[in-house]
């Protein structure tokens, strides 16, 4: 056996103090610690980054069994709040056929051998399902065949129940814990060598059960958990900073001689102003190092500051969306074509047939995670130790090391449990400024930024302006359908240049579902003047709005009902046929586009929400969306009720989800319960402004989110069952919200929402 | 020097009155248990009881905590109703405003032992939870008030 460096013992021991180990029986787990399993599977991760070879996993280490029987399973991607950090060791518990009871989980530090670990895109368990599976039937197959020696009996008359070998025969039985010693001795299986005797799903003790329950449930409602903002290091200081106002403002000149006054003031440092493209570098600016948070905030406000200019600062949102309209106007880049668009649009203007044309406008959305970006970090001896509530643990050590010019193995990166991430945890500036300014103290640093910072200094989800073109034939559905997508794309992060939509167009843009003979999607060209990143579902929130409100406008126009003209849009069941390229193509084999999967969550939710078979009243209405995103299919019907001040209220909500093999149902239904609620908010409140370069909002009064009163009163998550491989649960529920509550608005008032957020619109 | 107690224990604060109790829980005292959300008021994470009321510690300075009872999260008897309730449905999912959910939601009961719902809406919408497990937190307060209820004629 090719026993590796325990991971899980090295993590055990840097965890802060302050860490809470889960139940009594951790404690000693690991000192007695014997069967430790190691496994040489090759992962394919959907999302790796492009011209990097496939992950290595050169002996890594998953799990070990102690000989008290403590399983210990080693999860490599984070917790914000989507079950990832549950999910996974729930499979490799399920394959190992241990007791849930006698499993710790110990999160993995940043490393290249565990794979891609950036928790976002919706693929922890999509990526890591199959080989979740076989890290625990390897461990079984070992556990057997240690017991079957023992007992000097053949391995094929030995099978287990939760936690124990038995042999059939006798009806002999060991522990885990007990034959851990002798595990640890046997060769590991490769699973080139033997057929592994996975489990049928017949015989599944977790995956896919209703039982199952967070990990850190008890933790959280107790308040032991530990998120990025409760991580202390011995004789650390507290660091907050002032950021350019602008992008990529430099310091002029400043003046920290009333800050220094203030209690607890310690000293003042600066943060270079990054080098573009900004990439995931600090922001720069002028730190406040003092004794506690509170003084970091008070004396930052006694900074006198002089900024230098940015070419930035040209950023007002209103001019900013005149030039995006204009240009979604124009021919864009082709992303997709089908047909022949254009000739079709000929055709139908010689034959008089009617054309209908809608532009759709959508702003900036910040994240607004409840935890603020926060992070401790120590610079000692050229190397870096920090813990963070980051999605990317490996992105921290790139970022660390490039900033500080050391090698990224020697960051260290620690993962917490992260209060909320959105995607706006994958990019770690802030463990980044922690590492700057304790190299400039040389102590620890822990980092903490403001809601205000939070906000005024996000990577935010981009603007966009889509234009739409439809030709309609005399049935009523459209013979043409030209989509036009304008927006600053993500890329402008990595490459200052970039103007172009990249990965963006995999997000609802590329892969209409539709059954039209003519179609053309286009992306056209927008400049960055803030950080655009990934938030909850991206593009997908735009694309969505733009796609599923025209098909309802269509719909009406053609005085179809909105689910049947869905339904014929998206035609008869069949695979959609896609050209694309790179990890799209290969997604497609596994995942390809099945409309019949599509059509099925459309009738299901609905079928739920009695669709056409209840009487709406006045000021009452029903909308539907669907859309498939992150190869999840999903449809969402909203009711609503708009009174007589043009207030929305949300009365329910149905959503039935076709994600493939589900591992928490529970969880699944709080994903889609909550998506349905960041919908909300950002089809209600959502809207990020800049006026020269500075953004308007600072906090939840001026960038609200859907409180408990203005939430949705009621959703309805339906989980159609399926065997197929396992799909995205975080993201997919977000995109069809915004158009579907946007659809009830129409039928309930006959007003056609095509921008967002809806507080833009009057309704009455 | 200001004199109070958290969670049934003397303490006493010299430093910056105007410090916000927030920081002084998390930062000196180290119960990292109660949130910082928004600063102002705004998100409800930060939520304690001052003598059993629900406050925002986050806007609360420590010269108004002189004399008073503070209760956080770490000084209520695990498991309280509430919280096996919010275990039983299951309720959060990053879990980061839930304490302060947790100690307005029994702020709330202990006041009013069988809140409607518009009453949870009035009690519960100062806080925030961007997860959005609102209709779990609804539930959940409706289950613990079933249990006291229960427990109470029992």
């Amino acid at each position: 056996m090719n026993l590796i460096e325990n991971v899980s013992r090295r993590i055990s021991q840097h965890r802060p103090s302050q860490h809470v180990s889960r139940r009594g029986f951790l404690q000693t787990a690991l000192a007695n610690g014997a069967f430790v399993l190691s496994v040489r599977f090759i992962p394919q991760p959907l999302f790796a980054a492009e011209g990097e070879a496939a992950p290595a996993f050169d002996a890594s280490l998953w799990m070990s069994i102690a000989s008290d029987g403590t399983v210990t399973i080693v999860a490599h991607r984070s917790e914000m709040g989507c079950g990832s950090r549950t999910a996974l060791p729930l499979i490799v518990a399920d394959e190992l056929d241990a007791d849930w009871s006698k499993v710790r989980i110990d999160q993995a530090i940043g490393d290249p051998k565990y794979g891609e670990q950036d928790t976002d895109g919706s693929h922890s368990v999509r990526s890591n399902f199959d080989l979740m599976r076989r890290v625990g039937a390897t461990g079984r197959v070992m556990l057997i065949s240690a017991a079957a020696a023992q007992w000097g009996v053949p391995q094929a008359e030995c099978t287990t129940e939760p936690h124990f070998v038995i042999h059939r025969g006798s009806g002999r039985k060991l522990g885990y814990g007990d034959l851990a010693t002798a595990a640890a001795k046997l060769p590991v299986p490769r699973q080139e060598n033997l057929p592994l005797p996975l489990k049928k799903r017949s015989e599944w003790r977790y995956i896919g059960k209703e039982s199952n329950s967070l990990f850190d449930l008890p933790e959280i409602v107790t308040g032991q958990a530990i998120f990025g903002m409760d991580a202390t290091m011995p004789g650390m200081v507290f660091a907050s900073v002032e950021h350019p106002p602008v992008l990529g403002q430099k310091i002029k000149s400043y003046d920290d001689k009333a800050a220094l006054q203030v209690a607890g003031v310690q000293k003042t440092l600066t943060i270079e102003t990054f080098k573009p493209p900004h990439q995931f570098q600090p922001l720069g600016g002028v730190a406040v190092i003092a004794d506690n948070t509170w003084a970091t905030f008070q004396g930052r406000k006694s900074l006198k500051i002089e900024w230098d200019s940015s070419p930035h600062s040209i950023y007002n949102s209103a001019p900013f969306r005149k030039t995006l309209e204009a240009t979604s106007r124009q021919p864009g880049k082709v992303v997709r074509n089908v047909g022949d668009v254009d000739a079709a649009f000929a055709q139908s203007g010689k034959s008089g047939g009617k054309i209908i044309e809608a532009e759709f406008y959508t702003p900036h959305l910040a994240h607004v995670s409840m935890e603020p970006p926060v992070a401790v970090a120590e610079y000692r001896n050229g190397k870096v130790l920090a813990w963070a509530p980051t999605q990317n643990p490996q992105a921290v050590q790139e970022t660390i090391a490039g900033v500080l010019g050391i090698k990224k193995e020697d960051v260290t990166c620690h993962v917490t449990l992260l209060g909320g991430g959105f995607g706006r945890k994958s990019k770690p500036d802030q463990v980044a400024e922690a590492a700057v300014l304790s190299k400039q103290l040389g102590k620890p640093v822990k980092v903490v930024w403001s809601r205000e910072d939070d906000i005024h200094f996000d990577f935010f989800h981009s603007v966009a302006a889509m234009y739409m073109k439809a030709a309609i034939g005399p049935d009523g559905k459209p013979t043409a359908w030209l989509q036009r997508t304008v927006y600053p794309p993500i890329n402008s992060t990595f490459d200052a240049s970039a103007k172009y939509a990249d990965d963006e167009m995999g997000l609802g843009w590329n892969n209409l579902p539709f059954d039209i003979p003519n179609h053309r999607a286009e992306n056209g060209p927008a400049d960055y003047h803030v950080r655009i990143g990934w938030l909850r579902s991206v593009a997908n929130i735009y694309h969505a709005f733009a796609i599923q409100s025209f098909a309802d406008e269509l719909a009406h126009n053609a005085d179809k009902d909105s689910v049947e003209y869905l339904l014929d849009l998206i035609g008869p069941a069949r695979t959609v046929r896609l050209d694309l390229t790179g990890d799209e193509a290969e997604d497609a084999k596994t995942f390809p586009l099945d409309t019949a999967r599509l059509r099925r969550v459309v009738e299901i939710a609905a079928e739920k929400s009695g669709w056409g078979k209840k009487p709406m009243g006045k000021g009452r209405g029903l909308g539907i969306a669907a859309h498939r995103s992150f190869l999840t299919y999903v449809a969402t019907v909203v009711e609503v009720e708009v009174d007589n001040r043009g207030q929305v209220h949300i009365p329910n909500v149905w959503t039935a989800v076709d994600a493939g093999t589900i591992v928490s149902p529970d969880n699944v239904r709080n994903q889609f319960e909550g998506a349905a609620v960041f919908g909300t908010s950002l089809a209600l409140f959502g809207e990020i402004t800049a006026t020269n370069g500075v953004i308007d909002q600072s906090n939840f009064d001026n960038f609200q989110v859907a409180r408990m009163n203005r939430a949705p009163r009621h959703v309805d998550v339906t989980i159609v069952e399926s065997e197929a491989p396992p799909a995205g649960v975080g993201e997919p529920g977000v995109p069809p919200f915004a158009p579907a509550l946007c659809n009830a608005i129409f039928a309930a008032t006959g007003k056609r929402v095509r921008e967002l957020p809806l507080s833009k619109t009057k309704l009455v | 020097m200001i004199r109070f107690k958290v969670n049934g224990k003397d303490r006493t604060f010299d430093g910056d009155p105007d410090m916000p109790l927030l920081w002084y829980l998390r930062d000196v005292a180290q119960l990292t248990g109660t949130k910082f959300g928004c600063g102002m008021s705004l998100c409800g994470a930060c939520t304690v009881h001052q003598n059993g009321a629900a406050i925002r510690s986050c806007v609360t300075p420590m010269k108004e905590v002189g004399g008073a009872e503070i209760t956080t999260i770490e000084g209520i008897a695990a498991m309280h109703p509430v919280q096996k309730a919010w275990m039983d449905i299951r309720v959060p999912q990053c879990g980061y405003c839930q304490t302060g959910q947790i100690m307005q939601a029994i702020a709330l009961l202990k006041e009013n032992k069988s809140p409607s719902d518009q009453d949870i809406d009035v009690a519960m919408s100062g806080n925030i939870c961007r997860c959005g497990t609102y209709q779990r937190i609804r539930a959940a307060i409706h289950e613990a008030a079933k249990h006291q209820a229960a427990k109470e004629t029992a």
